[in-house]
């Protein structure tokens, strides 16, 4: 669930660049995803989670998974938001539960366990940037140490008209009215947006896999010099050789300052093709889960699709088997994952 | 169907958010929770700000509301007996 | 101890009842709660409601921790900073970064204290803009890590009234997993208008002081604290010749799947997390030889955890207590703050008292310890349960 639509094979051929301050997903009827009883408390948040996590299940034989995991950075802020400025209006009177009950960071892990019995491990993550890699990590603790065989995961964060004011307030989001995409971002602040990717994750190889997640990293602060010593901490790690790693995903958002961090990357890995996904994606907490499943497209179509080169250095290779990604947020939590295929 | 019913209900459905909701879709005699209309105890709590804030009228105990969630017929009757607005 | 457990070599906190572990350990004993009115900041609820509030300003806090003004710190940063200090200093840790050390906190409530606060000026002033970033839940642990020099893994976890736990048993297994040789968790909750409001508005919070596992109980007194662990691998313990405070050897989180905020009658959730905590340590059910419970005293929590640990220990119900009454419910925090006092249990050699109960509940014959228990306890465990159905237990054993 993405400012592009709904996951689908023509996803990235049918993509538009954002070029606006604040860009909403678009939103499929959401008529069958629960009960009405349900459904007619939810927010957009829970909506796009739920829709999105129905999605990734869909795509495979788990019908209900052993574990939830997810990650936002802002969580339900719409009923924050609802709950915040009803206290304000009315003084702190005729005060209604629901927006507060829905204001938990974990309510949308929580409705799809209840949706679906998961009674299983559900854990929300909630770090800024990392949010949605501290889900991946725990993730790959659970399958790697043989506790579960299957794992929901997933990233989410919405719009909230009074938050992304705020945000708008602070400088961290564009003035409204500026059309200015990724690449030709003169003002400061970057191009936000909302979305849920979820992934169905599973120790075993399946006929519908895309790849694997061979392992991922955290960090919660950087100066621009030590991305490199990040990166080759986290390559000798895996022991892989920077040469081996055929494209990198990098979370370039048209921010003057963040985007120096990508540059000293992108540096360190000369022979790689560099991609990004931000100019589809728009900026949010969990965003970077929109930068993962662009690597497991191109790991399943072993293609690449033409929108997600970032210049004009894209050898003519006809495989691609190691993609690493990288991302961070005003020079805080920056995560590498690295994926290939399986 | 009396002007406090037809109230009564578009607020439970503005409040509650049912939509695809119309006031003649409930019936005065329709158990508002379960099998009826489907309210749940989350609903309940809303309702009970609604009697608080619109009607003036205070239910602090949550069981109290049982009885007089029943139905639209029980809380008009109710809401007429004790409304302070 | 089994060369899987993880040592606690380090533990902080901060409460109504005390600044310093000990400090906590001594209201205990004397019996001694910390529940008031609210007097840190103006709401419509303060003669209706009884909340667990540490009586020091925001500016006492910043002060005692060397903090140059102005800065960004919300009220939940400045607690985690506090009690994550005593961690360290508890643990001997002079060099944060010496070895792979990570930092793993949790909150539920965030910077929405200084939110409520400013935000409705931040669209008309600029006056208070620095607070805007502190609003999300992990902009505390950042600030926390900060604080204590801590380069590396950060990262924050928010699951309701069980966060702490949660961040607790992830800690455990990133150590486990070779991921870190250290890590330092646990969980911050500042009080609110927007927690006291909600909780209000479920009406779940009782005019009174709280009552847990007693048949006249009417909801729970909220709270705010912060207490954090330091956790390390055995190879950590033995290279550093640490002092091991207790061992963390069982955990389990499972899903409710009932209600949104409702717990199940039969306790589903409760007995699989303290099922699987169990499997994890290795233990059965006998070998507990207390349970610190979850205990919000919410007619609702009481029944279904009683339920649940009815399914666990069948007739033989160890000895068990709620300090809810003592700190009030300090959400996030909770499950941090109870470790804590689960191991002080071990190390003290004592069962900590239930306080105001007075009439066992209908449906089971459960009686909580009421008064001051000492007595030998070589396992311990800790429930904490939160909205969206999340059940956590842990178990902490005798050093």
């Amino acid at each position: 669930m993405t400012t592009q639509g709904v996951w689908r094979p023509d996803f990235f051929s049918e993509a538009r660049e954002i070029d606006q301050a604040i860009t909403t997903a678009d939103q499929p009827s959401y008529k069958g995803l629960a009960s009405p009883a349900a459904i007619r408390r939810m927010s957009r948040g829970m909506k796009m989670g739920m829709y999105a996590a129905q999605q990734a299940l869909g795509e495979t034989a788990v019908t209900v998974p052993d574990a939830i995991i997810t990650g936002t950075g802002l969580g339900c802020s719409e009923d924050s938001d609802k709950f915040l400025r009803s206290m304000w209006e009315n003084d702190e009177q005729f005060l209604t539960p629901t927006s507060f009950i829905q204001s938990t960071h974990n309510t949308v892990a929580a409705q799809i366990a209840l949706q679906l019995s998961c009674k299983g491990y559900n854990v929300t993550h909630v770090n800024g940037a990392s949010s949605f890699e501290s889900a991946l990590l725990d993730t790959l603790l659970l399958l790697t140490s043989g506790e579960h065989k299957n794992v929901l995961l997933g990233g989410i964060d919405e719009i909230a008209e009074q938050t992304y004011a705020f945000l708008q307030a602070a400088g961290y989001i564009k003035a409204s009215g500026l059309r200015e995409t990724v690449k030709n971002s003169l003002s400061p602040g970057v191009n936000y947006a909302e979305g849920a990717q979820f992934f169905s994750m599973g120790v075993d190889q399946t006929e519908t896999s895309y790849g694997e997640v061979v392992d991922v990293a955290l960090q919660n602060e950087l100066d621009i010099p030590e991305a490199g010593s990040f990166l080759q901490d986290f390559l000798t790690t895996n022991d892989i050789q920077p040469t081996a790693i055929d494209a990198v995903i990098l979370g370039y958002n048209g921010d003057e300052n963040d985007d120096l961090f990508y540059n000293a990357l992108q540096q360190e890995l000369p022979l790689t093709t560099p991609l990004y996904y931000k100019h589809l994606s728009g900026q949010f907490d969990s965003c970077s889960a929109f930068g993962l499943a662009a690597a497991a497209f191109i790991l399943k179509y072993q293609t690449i699709p033409p929108v997600l080169y970032w210049n004009e250095k894209n050898p003519a290779k006809t495989t691609w088997k190691n993609i690493l990604i990288y991302n961070h947020y005003r020079g805080k939590d920056h995560t590498l994952v690295l994926v290939r295929t399986c | 169907m009396t002007a406090l019913n037809e109230e009564l209900k578009r607020k439970i459905i503005d409040v509650l958010n049912l939509e695809d909701i119309t006031p003649t879709d409930i019936k005065d005699d329709e158990a508002l929770f379960d099998e009826g209309l489907g309210l749940d105890s989350i609903d309940a709590l809303e309702l009970i700000v609604l009697m608080d804030k619109d009607y003036g009228i205070k239910l602090t105990d949550p069981k109290l509301g049982k009885s007089i969630f029943q139905s639209i017929e029980t809380m008009v009757a109710y809401i007429s007996e004790n409304r302070t607005k | 101890m089994s060369s899987g457990s993880i040592a606690v070599t380090g533990i902080g906190l901060i409460s109504s009842i005390g600044s310093t572990v000990e400090e906590n350990l001594q209201a205990i004993v004397a019996g001694k709660h910390g529940l008031s009115r609210v007097v840190n900041f103006p709401t419509r609820l303060r003669e209706h409601i009884w909340v667990g509030e540490i009586k020091r300003s925001n500016d006492q806090l910043s002060d005692n921790l060397d903090l140059l003004r102005p800065h960004a710190f919300t009220r939940t940063g400045l607690l985690g900073a506090f009690a994550a200090r005593q961690a360290l200093k508890s643990a001997n840790i002079n060099d944060v970064n010496q070895l792979r050390t990570g930092f793993i906190s949790s909150t539920s409530v965030g910077g929405m204290d200084y939110t409520e606060r400013y935000g409705s000026t931040y669209l008309t002033s600029s006056e208070w803009h620095r607070y805007i970033p502190s609003h999300p839940a992990g902009d505390s642990s950042h600030k926390i890590a900060k604080y204590l020099g801590i380069k590396g893994f950060v990262t924050t976890v928010s699951t309701a009234c069980s966060s702490a736990a949660n961040a607790i048993m992830m800690g455990a297994r990133l150590i486990h997993a070779g991921r870190l040789d250290r890590v330092i968790v646990g969980g911050a909750d500042a009080l609110s208008k927007f927690t006291i409001n909600g909780f209000h508005s479920l009406l779940i919070l009782s005019d009174e002081p709280c009552q847990p596992f007693d048949k006249q109980r009417k909801g729970l007194n909220l709270g705010e604290g912060a207490a954090y662990l330091v956790l390390e691998s055995q190879k950590s313990v033995k290279q550093g010749s640490k002092n091991v405070l207790a061992y963390l050897t069982g955990y389990g989180n499972a899903n409710d799947a009932f209600h949104q905020t409702a717990s199940s009658d039969d306790g589903e959730g409760a007995f699989l997390a303290m099922k699987k905590a169990l499997a994890v340590a290795q233990l059965r059910p006998q070998e507990i030889d207390y349970v610190n419970v979850h205990g919000t005293a919410t007619p609702n929590n009481d029944l279904s955890e009683g339920r649940a640990m009815q399914r666990i220990f069948k007739n033989e119900i160890p000895s068990f207590s709620s300090t809810k009454p003592f700190t009030g419910h300090t959400l996030a925090a909770a499950g941090a703050i109870e470790a804590v006092y689960s191991i002080l249990a071990l190390q003290q050699n004592l069962v900590f008292p239930n306080l105001h109960f007075n009439t066992p509940m209908e449906e089971f014959d459960m009686i909580p310890q009421t008064t001051i228990q000492y007595r030998s306890a070589s396992h311990v465990l800790s429930n904490s349960f939160g909205f969206g159905g999340n059940c956590s237990s842990l178990i902490f054993s005798k050093a």
